[in-house]
């Protein structure tokens, strides 16, 4: 369905090609994931199958692609799109029109498909992935996972034999995730649709690939079935680790497939004390850093957060989770001082950082928000820097340059921001904040976008605040980087906090929230591969 | 378009509710503004407002942009005020004997080059009641735009483009959905910048704004641009230069000639030697332009507007007053612009009014609104009912303003 052969790109500007000599070939009907680290190539090798590379982004690319038996270089994106539908990671940023059946029926119109026939199959997408009464919601109205399907459903109007989804889940919370990613294997078991898939929570859809095609970093492409692939990819979601560490053949992966084999595994370790998470550096808990009482966020007659209690102690990583649209945001804001807050009160060293100067406040709280690039605006990384040691005001304790190189070492000073990775940009934004020598450390959804290595890099960083005797706290959707990072959980939900305690406790105890690890060494109370890995090596040196 | 006899009514007598074409609603309005051009007899005029507040109150949607007359209203009140408040400042009421005197301002003299102007003096009664009377003309003028875009879906109206300005309406359309995300973005960028403490006034602020909204702006239309070409945009073989130029020399003829013929139109008693040529022969060579532009464009339609009986009835009841009020048979001129020098009391020109009450036709013809269903739904079996999505539909009417979005999730 899918061919590649001998396929180069190299970008314009670039000293290297992105994909270096690709041979793929996915068959009809497939569920191809495409895994591999941040920057890799997955989007250009996903943008390649229906044209947009190089056709849209520029660029030279050499080889041969075909899909549908249709060449890309004599036929343009457009020209495919009957034939490959496409979705990105945002869809709101490719909605044409406004409503959702006019959405769904904008490709068709294009196509120059007959009106009944569009009116047909606007009905059946909508049945088809269970979105038929928001037919008449405008899309800015829906829910992110509501949106990621009606964006599927308007590109699967069209008919095509081929569906490429670009990170679809990235941005949402498990529940709507879930959503998203029931309705694509249901298109390729009904259907017989081709789906090509790249994400970086492999936890989440590796258990549905029926092949793996892994871009490694020198811009070569294997691919292959998932338990042979799995084997030796760079990256792995936490039950495939568990799988080569137990060395199973073939090995799993779904949490059922590993559950079964596990039962000698748990049983070698079972009368061993868990051990605790491995940490990088020790973490001294101290006193309690912020108190806040009753705080109540609204947003007209919306309650955003309502009358939250909340006490952070130094030296402690709090993970706040919750779906999406539960308060976490306007929680953290409202702690930093600079977001709104109606009722409540919140203590720093007996200051309320809502009530003076935001020059002050950030003394007291540091907040990274979800979208760091907002706070960047110069054009390098050393202009940044000067300028955050300019604004932390006369009481620098350390340069931003110098907490930049302790957060990730070896950024080049001319780098653009723009030109980061998503994982340095955020070390960048949390050494600017950090300039101002904040005790207390807030940060919005780090983990969106960081593959499984980043992730690391960022628990160490924690681990460094954490043990300078910083509170922190994180909010996220990612359990396994949650049971990772955290020593603590809070659960919220419609502004309210439901849970509150250790993360063994919190994330261990419900079915949906546990980790994958978790799930399977249940009921031993291991929460991360670190542990088991520690708990093996004990048991058999 | 259609399979078979479409019934546009129910076994019960009701009417089936279905959207009126928006091109019927605006030729409707512009037929009324046409006419309220051509007066200033404040009779006529809350007639006209009677004949546009029937229709909005009977057949307008629960959309968004459907409550937005009263806006209009208010506008037309303000432009009302504006007239009067700078016709008694800067009115020049020459101090006429006989002329009914209200009040004097101070008198400023003025240097000679601003001749013609006059600032402060005596504020005659005549003056301010033509000041009214025009003020009202405008009012009213605003108020049938107004109309329009309550009573039709301005998106929708932009769907029925000739296929030549194809492309023209979807700029559209994207400019005005890009324009909140904007907006949203400057909100979310000017909160993260209160993170760095920084200063928020000044150039150095604007620029640390400016650039990150910019940024994520190109970034958002870029990936829109890849998603439009992704999904088929701009699929139609290209127009050979030939045609092009064609094409383009007719348009342009067309719209000289429709701007002479406009002019004139809308100059109301003066009707020159070339208006009604130019009026035709610019409407003509606009059509020719359009459907040489058109021929290339292959694109389907989803859900066209029908134009039925009752489009027909609302184009013409609106086209009534128009034609009524240019054409002047059966009334004397003066009756539309009652004189106020002397001032004298409007008289009530029977022929023009009946022919607005005309236009009142159209609050019965058109067919009522669909109005969606309520929004709490039972969910299929194939929809899985997660909190998510159970809370999202139950959520009250008063969603957070957009420029909450980053921060409520």
């Amino acid at each position: 369905m899918i061919e590649f052969e001998h396929v180069s790109v190299t970008y314009a500007d670039a000293a290297a090609p992105v994909l270096r000599d690709v041979d793929l070939h996915i068959e009809e009907g497939e569920l191809a994931l495409v895994v591999g680290r941040t920057g890799v190539g997955k989007s250009t090798l996903l943008a390649a199958i229906n044209g947009l590379v190089p056709h849209f982004t520029g660029g030279t690319l050499s080889g041969r692609v075909a899909v549908d038996g249709r060449e890309t270089r004599t036929h343009p994106p457009r020209q495919l799109a009957d034939a490959v539908g496409v979705v990105g990671q945002d869809p709101l940023a490719g909605f044409v029109t406004d409503t959702v059946e006019e959405e769904l029926a904008y490709a068709m119109e294009q196509l120059a498909i007959a009106p009944d026939v569009m009116r047909k199959r606007v009905e059946e997408t909508l049945d088809l992935l269970g979105i038929a009464d928001l037919r008449s919601r405008a899309l800015h109205e829906l829910s992110g996972g509501q949106q990621q399907r009606v964006a599927i459903g308007s590109a699967l109007t069209a008919h095509p034999r081929i569906l490429v989804l670009d990170e679809p889940t990235s941005a949402l919370d498990p529940t709507a995730a879930e959503e998203v990613l029931a309705a694509v294997t249901r298109l390729v078991h009904d259907l017989g649709v081709t789906v090509v898939l790249a994400e970086h929570r492999l936890e989440r859809v590796v258990q549905y690939a029926d092949r793996i095609v892994e871009v490694r970093g020198d811009g070569s492409v294997r691919s292959g079935p998932p338990a042979e692939m799995l084997a030796t990819t760079e990256v792995a979601p936490p039950v495939v680790e568990l799988g080569r560490l137990a060395g199973w053949h073939p090995l799993p992966t779904s949490v059922r497939d590993a559950r079964r084999r596990a039962g000698a595994l748990r049983q070698s370790i079972g009368g061993k004390v868990v051990p605790a998470p491995p940490r990088s550096v020790d973490r001294r808990p101290t006193g309690t850093l912020l108190t806040a009482r009753k705080v109540v966020v609204r947003y007209g007659a919306v309650v955003a957060v309502g009358g939250v209690d909340l006490e952070l102690a130094g030296g402690q990583v709090t993970a706040l989770m919750g779906r999406n649209g539960s308060g976490k945001s306007s929680l953290l804001w409202a702690l930093q001082g600079s977001g709104d807050r109606q009722a409540g009160t919140v203590d720093v060293g007996g200051v309320d950082p809502g009530s003076v100067p935001s020059a002050t406040a950030r003394r007291l709280v540091g907040l990274v928000p979800q979208t760091p690039a907002d706070l960047l605006y110069l054009d390098t990384v050393a202009q940044e820097c000067a300028q955050a040691d300019r604004e932390a005001g006369g009481a620098v304790h350390e340069t931003a340059r110098s907490l930049l190189d302790r957060l990730a070492p070896g950024i080049p000073d001319g780098t653009h921001p723009r030109d980061l990775s998503e994982g340095q940009r955020l070390s960048l934004v949390l050494a600017l904040q950090l300039a101002a020598a904040p005790r207390v450390v807030l940060l919005d959804e780090p983990t969106r976008g960081l593959d499984y290595r980043a992730k690391r890099t960022l628990i160490e960083i924690i681990d460094v605040l954490a043990s300078e005797g910083r509170a922190v706290v994180v909010s996220t959707h990612d359990v396994e980087f949650a049971a990772a990072a955290a020593d603590r959980v809070v659960v919220m939900a419609e502004g309210d906090i439901v849970a509150d305690g250790p993360t063994a406790d919190v994330v261990g105890a419900s079915p949906a929230f546990a980790p994958q690890v978790a799930k399977i060494m249940a009921p031993l109370p291991y929460l991360t591969m670190d542990q088991v890995r520690c708990a093996v090596s004990e048991v058999s040196p | 378009m259609s399979a078979g006899p479409v019934r546009s009514r129910l076994e019960d007598g009701h009417r089936i509710p279905r959207p009126l074409h928006p091109v019927a609603w605006w030729i409707w309005a512009l037929g009324l503004a046409v006419a309220v051009s051509h007066t200033t007899n404040p009779i006529l005029l809350f007639l006209v407002l009677g004949v546009l507040a029937l229709a909005v109150a009977n057949r307008r949607s629960d959309a968004p942009w459907a409550r937005a007359f009263k806006y209009y209203l208010v506008l037309a009140l303000t432009v009302v005020a504006i007239r009067v408040v700078f016709r008694t400042v800067f009115g020049g009421d020459v101090d006429v004997p006989g002329a009914t005197v209200l009040f004097r301002l101070p008198h400023v003299p003025l240097p000679s080059w601003a001749a013609g102007l006059q600032l402060g003096g005596p504020v005659t009664l005549g003056g301010t009641i033509g000041a009214l009377d025009d003020g009202l003309r405008l009012g009213t003028l605003l108020c049938c735009l107004g109309a329009a875009n309550t009573l039709a879906n301005p998106k929708r109206a932009l769907r029925v483009l000739p296929g030549a300005l194809y492309e023209l309406g979807v700029a559209v359309v994207v400019s005005l959905s890009v324009a909140p995300q904007l907006v949203e973005s400057v909100q979310r960028v000017r909160r993260a910048r209160k993170l760095r403490g920084g200063a928020t006034g000044g150039f150095h602020a604007l620029r640390s704004i400016a650039i990150p909204v910019l940024e994520d702006a190109l970034e958002r239309s870029l990936r829109l641009a890849a998603a439009m070409d992704s999904r088929g945009y701009g699929r139609t073989a290209t127009a050979s230069p030939r045609t092009r130029r064609t094409t383009g020399a007719l348009m342009i003829a067309g719209m000289c000639g429709l701007c002479v013929g406009a002019y004139g139109l809308l100059a109301g008693s003066a009707l020159g030697p070339g208006t009604i040529p130019g009026f035709v022969g610019g409407t003509v060579c606009c059509c020719l332009g359009l459907i040489l532009g058109g021929r290339r464009v292959r694109r389907s339609r989803y859900r066209p507007d029908p134009w039925k009986a009752p489009e027909w009835v609302v184009a013409v009841s609106g086209l009534v007053p128009a034609a009524a009020l240019m054409a002047g048979v059966g009334f004397s001129m003066v009756s539309l612009n009652p004189p106020t020098d002397p001032l004298a009391w409007p008289t009530f020109p029977l022929v023009p009014a009946i022919a607005i009450l005309a236009a009142a036709t159209a609050a019965l013809a058109a067919p009522p609104p669909w109005r969606p269903a309520p929004t709490v739904t039972p969910s299929t079996p194939s929809t899985p009912s997660t909190p998510a999505t159970a809370a999202r539909r139950t959520r009250p009417a008063g969603r957070p303003p957009p420029w909450t979005a980053g921060v409520s999730s």
